[in-house]
């Protein structure tokens, strides 16, 4: 039987390889904007496996509104990016060091 | 899981974008498998449907060199494996090591005969947790204001059509009537 075990052990899986993401592809903020994605779904399904286990659907609320701030999120992230990419060419983040002081 | 591989892994940035789709989409069946439909829905529909897109166009549209982004990258692929290693083992270890004699052991109990997941939700979302409701709408408003202001911009040069002046005109601005003594025939 499925339980609630598996469904965790999922999102830390999950989890884990999105943090593995954002270390290895360093040097690409869309593919870290997806990994952070990601780690919102991880955190999802951490919520509704709970929600599901203890019979409260207040966990499911907190997912829609975790999924609204996610999409936000990433609308305003995109937007910041192609604004990024028209200024510098690039969106590697090693070459964002105009603030460097 | 081996979708979310993909992600990290692929060497080409729309590649990574498909294999999110692939991984949300599965996400959306484990949800309605646990018995969330609606959320399920809502990740297909807003996810797939909306955010994937976004990021699929601005993949496209930033047309990236992957080459060089992908140059000197495995420098630090050590470090990172060993602290996500040691981050999966402790949590792996703490749900099925210590899990077994606290409360997070066993299976779902199945919801009775009639439940409506959506009704369920609706009738906690709309009583309870209506001011969080009302401060996401806020928020996605925000979200829709900030991406536009962000992105939009004005180029120079750029032949438009100033209405606020087109309404504004006057027919004397225009037309000028010249008075004048009729002419004799040559």
């Amino acid at each position: 039987m499925i339980g609630l075990q598996h469904y965790l052990t999922l999102s830390a899986m999950l989890f884990v390889l999105s943090i593995a993401g954002i270390i290895i592809n360093r040097r690409n903020l869309i593919l870290i904007l997806m990994c952070i994605e990601l780690m919102l779904l991880a955190v999802n399904f951490n919520f509704i496996a709970f929600s599901r286990h203890l019979g409260d659907d207040t966990g499911q609320v907190f997912v829609f509104f975790i999924l609204t701030v996610a999409a936000a999120e990433a609308a305003i992230g995109l937007a910041i990016l192609v604004v990024l990419f028209r200024n510098r060419r690039s969106i590697n983040v090693q070459e964002l060091n105009t603030m460097k002081g | 899981m081996g979708a979310a591989l993909g992600v990290i892994l692929s060497r080409n940035p729309v590649h990574a974008v498909m294999f999110l789709v692939l991984a949300f989409f599965q996400s959306a069946v484990l949800w309605i498998l646990a018995e969330a439909e609606f959320l399920g829905i809502v990740l297909v529909l807003v996810y797939v449907g909306a955010v994937m897109v976004l990021f699929l166009f601005v993949v496209m549209m930033l047309d990236i060199n992957v080459e060089a982004i992908r140059r000197g990258l495995t420098r630090y692929w050590f470090i990172g494996l060993g602290i996500v290693m040691l981050m999966a083992i402790e949590m792996v270890q703490l749900i099925w090591l210590r899990g077994q004699e606290s409360v997070i052991g066993g299976g779902f109990v199945p919801y009775p005969e009639g439940y409506s997941n959506t009704k369920a939700l609706g009738a906690v979302l709309y009583t309870e947790h209506v001011y969080a409701f009302e401060i996401a709408a806020v928020i996605l408003l925000l979200a829709i204001v900030a991406a536009i202001t962000l992105t939009m911009r004005k180029r120079p040069g750029l032949k438009v059509q100033n209405i606020a002046s087109q309404v504004a005109v006057r027919a004397k601005d225009r037309l000028r009537i010249v008075k004048m003594d009729a002419e004799k025939r040559q």
